[in-house]
């Protein structure tokens, strides 16, 4: 807010503005979506704090030592983080104003994504063909909601993605939809770091457990 | 597929049985309910009217409108709660010495879970968040909120949750096990039928909705504050609705997620709340409260803003202590997440922890406390106008310190072990939600109305309905406290020892009054509609008002403010009128504003078709609404063109009306 505020000639101040007030579109947006992912936090919150209360209680079925491979989480970690940084050349592009790199590097961003969900569906799919199901163990419910939300969250990263792309051949990058990827961005990261969060407490301290 | 087989694939476990046609209650209702929507429906039909509907209220992004449309759907839905609660009251009345009473042990735990559910999520959020929806843009000046396509989605979320309530009580059945579902008895093992689903959708489905209008208000708020206004400068209603929403934004994800796992127990078969294979039911009891006791004070603390605004007009001064007073909402939404555990003494968490969440609760009286010494200091030495705003006012300040105490009461621990899940509590809690919340908004509702509408409440039957309620929420609620210290627990549906029954039946006639306060409040707004000229307010500023909204039309133009006001101090708009503010009259611009779109209703409908097929097991439903859902929604992300602008010659010419109207009354 500005502290000086016009007043007129004599003692009356001014009370309004005769100038267009103009509050530019969009200027909100940012906020309102930063506000958003926070609120979104919070269910990966609570996700862990399941996790951390249940993560012990394997009802006598396998432990993480019995079930997580490393070597495969790695790869996987590696892909989305490839994915963190190939989006951030995404946005230089679009900062650039050049339509064809922006687009490009959004489609690889989009690859890594979809060969991190492919890697853990896979994991998944070993898993559950082991027995190790989501209903196992208390222990294995809530390690399959955590990292599945978070996968789902990708999921749906790929197709806000996708639907982006269009919007951006479509019309270029025109204001709302460089608003539109930079609020793609956060989230994108957003998911890099809860995923650091996984990788450090279900994966590797499971490992240790 | 044999033709069950098709079916099934269907209808999913939705079968002849699952309509109540065997309970007469049930039916009756469903016909009374039935014939009253044919007619309304045709109704609209007859006059023409649907093309309004839709191009001016259902599809409208205006924040005067929506909240316009909460608050008739908290009201609509004050009637249906209100209905369970008097029934409940009636069967505690007669059922003792034998007598079953006449309602059946399974419709009555349906009762008691309905009428918690509805009255929390449906008639008190809508109602709350409809007042700052109408209010908080008018007072920070602005011309709406940061997003108003989303503002229509919220309220039609909510609206469908609504639906699906509503739906529960003729296709199938609702939850019979507490408004807050404990597991494992809300697990599938125990609750096999489709009452506790309605009850998880129902609350998804609206909780969306919740979420984002959080995050809407607080971005209209940080935001969009006309110039000058600071934060110290925010009207204490607006102050209020803030700290809310904040509250809203970190509170509501605890319950998408806690809901979230207990869907997965029910419907994938996971271990998360079971009693086998590790599962651990006290980690929803936490999870549930660490939403819910922030979720009362998601409630109490916008009517804090509205008997705040309410005294100061009403004494005719500035509020005492509006630093304070800010500071006091403040400390309260910090304080609201290190309590929950004050919920569940009882359940062997150890006297350690029982001490600290004994003292964070007891603490919260003290801002508490402040804020009420504030209101008392603000009408000394005022000219107190006992208007209906105010009286309300004046019943909160006697009732609610009376809740406030019990409340600090059940916070001692060990008297808790005595008193836990005893009526005393049902008491309690009724004493502050009543006497804040429900006196909080009746307070706001006849404040705003000339706001909204250009035309006052009638007093006397205003009047008549104040007496009835104040009185009845006495007789029904003070015999709970006497009942419940002599050790009767809630959620009971006869009762042996005929010594008790005389509270009841008092209790029961206190129900009745409070039946008539609602059905004079009815009278009051059919009065208020029929003679509305008699009770046409033409000044825009009928209680010689203090903030901002005051200083617009009443009704507001749909762009609030002609020019955007510029603030100097708080109590904006009475430092306007002391400091010779004279009103534009020419110079208009055109002014930029949303345009209407019917995506947020389509959204809202595919929801709750959605979360009616994942119910009734109807998978291909369920399925179809989920890619309509995401196919709409991307659909309307590729609609670009999302405002216009009112041309200067309208906005000139709804100006000069005002301007007309203004000088006929001189
Ligand atoms: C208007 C007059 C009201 C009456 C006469 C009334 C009456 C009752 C009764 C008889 C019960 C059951 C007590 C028992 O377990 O034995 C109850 C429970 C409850 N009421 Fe009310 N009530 C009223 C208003 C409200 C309001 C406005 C709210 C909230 C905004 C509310 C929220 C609840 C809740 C959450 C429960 C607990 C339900 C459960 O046991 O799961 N009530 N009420
Ligand atoms: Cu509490």
């Amino acid at each position: 807010m500005s502290s000086t505020l016009p007043s007129s000639a004599d003692d009356t101040p001014v009370f309004y503005e005769t100038e267009p007030h103009h509050h530019p579109e969009g200027a909100s947006t940012m906020l309102g979506f930063w506000i958003y992912l926070m609120s979104d936090c919070l269910i990966f919150a609570c996700l862990f704090a399941t996790f951390a209360v249940l993560g012990g209680s394997y009802a006598g079925g396998p432990g993480p030592r019995d079930l997580f491979e490393l070597p495969l989480v790695a790869l996987n970690t590696a892909m989305l983080l490839f994915s963190s940084i190939t989006y951030g050349f995404a946005m230089l592009a679009m900062e650039k104003g050049k339509v064809a790199p922006t687009q490009a590097w959004l489609a690889i961003t989009g690859l890594f994504g979809l060969a991190f969900l492919s890697i853990e569906l896979y994991e998944f799919a070993n898993l559950i063909h082991e027995g190790a199901t989501p209903q196992r163990s208390a222990f294995l419910s809530s390690f399959f909601t955590l990292v599945g939300t978070h996968g789902l969250h990708v999921t749906f990263g790929l197709v806000w993605l996708v639907t982006l792309m269009a919007q951006v051949a479509r019309h270029g990058l025109i204001a709302a939809n460089k608003r539109r990827l930079m609020c793609l961005s956060l989230f994108w990261h957003f998911l890099d770091v809860i995923w650091i969060g996984v990788f450090t407490f279900v994966y590797l301290m499971g490992v240790l457990r | 597929m044999d033709s069950t087989g098709i079916a099934h694939f269907i209808f999913g476990r939705l079968t002849w049985e699952s309509l109540p046609l065997h309970e007469p209650i049930l039916v009756g209702t469903f016909l009374a309910v039935a014939l009253g929507g044919l007619a309304l429906l045709a109704a609209i039909t007859r006059f023409g009217l649907w093309g309004y509907l839709w191009r001016e209220w259902f599809t409208t992004v205006d924040h005067k409108r929506i909240g316009i449309m909460y608050m008739i759907l908290g009201l609509i839905m004050l009637l249906r709660g209100f209905s369970d609660a008097i029934m409940m009251r009636a069967q505690q009345a007669m059922a003792f010495g034998g007598s079953q009473g006449y309602l059946p042990a399974d419709h009555y735990d349906q009762i008691f879970t309905a009428h918690g559910v509805i009255m929390i999520f449906f008639v008190a959020m809508p109602l709350v968040t409809g007042l700052m929806n109408y209010v908080v843009p008018l007072q920070i000046g602005a011309r709406d909120v940061s997003f108003p396509f989303l503002n229509n989605f919220s309220f039609w979320m909510t609206t469908a949750g609504a639906v699906l309530v509503m739906t529960s009580l003729f296709v199938g059945e609702f939850a019979r096990t507490g408004w807050l579902a404990y597991p494992p008895l809300s697990g599938i093992a125990y609750s096999p039928d489709v009452g506790v689903d309605y009850y998880i959708w129902a609350l998804q489905v609206a909780g969306v909705g919740t979420l984002l209008s959080g995050v809407n208000l607080i971005v209209t708020i940080v935001k969009m504050r006309a110039p000058g206004m600071s934060m110290m400068r925010m009207p204490i209603f607006t102050w209020t609705a803030l700290c809310t929403n904040v509250l809203i934004v970190a509170a509501f994800p605890v319950l998408t997620a806690v809901l979230a796992l207990l869907s997965l127990d029910r419907y994938a078969g996971t271990a998360f709340f079971t009693n086998d294979f590790g599962g651990n039911p006290m980690m929803y009891v936490n999870l549930i409260w660490i939403w819910g006791h922030p979720e009362v004070y998601i409630l109490i603390l916008p009517a804090f803003g509205i008997f705040s605004e309410v005294t100061s007009t009403f004494s005719g001064k500035r509020l005492f202590g509006y630093t304070s007073m800010v500071y006091a909402t403040v400390v309260i939404t910090i304080l609201s997440y290190l309590v929950w555990l004050h919920h569940f003494f009882t359940m062997g968490s150890g006297a350690s922890v029982n001490s600290f969440f004994g003292i964070t609760t007891m603490v919260i009286s003290i801002p508490t406390g402040a804020k009420m010494f504030n209101w008392l200091f603000t009408m000394y030495r005022g000219r107190i106008r006992f208007e209906l705003p105010m009286m309300w006012t004046i019943a909160f300040m006697l009732t609610f310190v009376v809740g406030g105490m019990t409340g600090v009461l059940l916070a001692v621990p060990p008297a808790d072990f005595v008193l836990h899940n005893s009526l005393f509590l049902i008491a309690h809690f009724h004493n502050v939600i009543i006497g804040g919340v429900l006196f909080g908004l009746f307070a706001g509702i006849n404040y705003w109305f000339p706001k909204a509408f250009g035309f006052r409440l009638d007093p006397v039957w205003g009047k008549r309905s104040f007496w009835c309620w104040v009185v009845g929420f006495w007789f029904a609620f003070m015999p709970l406290y006497i009942l419940g210290l002599m050790g009767v627990t809630r959620r009971m549906r006869v009762f042996d020892d005929p010594s008790l029954q005389i509270w009841f039946v008092i209790a029961a006639f206190g129900a009745l009054l409070i039946a008539i306060g609602i059905a004079c409040m009815l009278m009051q707004f059919y009065v208020s509609i029929r003679d509305s000229e008699r009770l046409r307010d033409t000044t825009g500023d009928p209680w010689n008002g203090r903030t901002l909204e005051w200083a617009t039309s009443s009704p507001p133009p749909d762009y609030n403010f002609a020019f955007t006001p510029i603030i100097h101090d708080g109590d904006a708009w009475a430092d306007m009128k002391n400091r010779g503010y004279e009103r534009p009259t020419g110079g208009y611009l055109p002014i930029h504003m949303p345009s209407n779109t019917g995506a947020g209703i389509i959204l809202a409908g595919l929801s709750a078709a959605t979360a009616f097929g994942l119910i009734w097991y109807m998978w291909w439903l369920a399925g179809l609404g989920f890619v309509g859902l995401v196919a709409v929604a991307i659909g309307h992300s590729f609609n670009y063109k999302r405002d216009f602008y009112i041309p200067a010659e309208d906005v000139e010419r709804t100006e000069s009306q005002r301007t007309a109207l203004l000088a006929a009354q001189g």
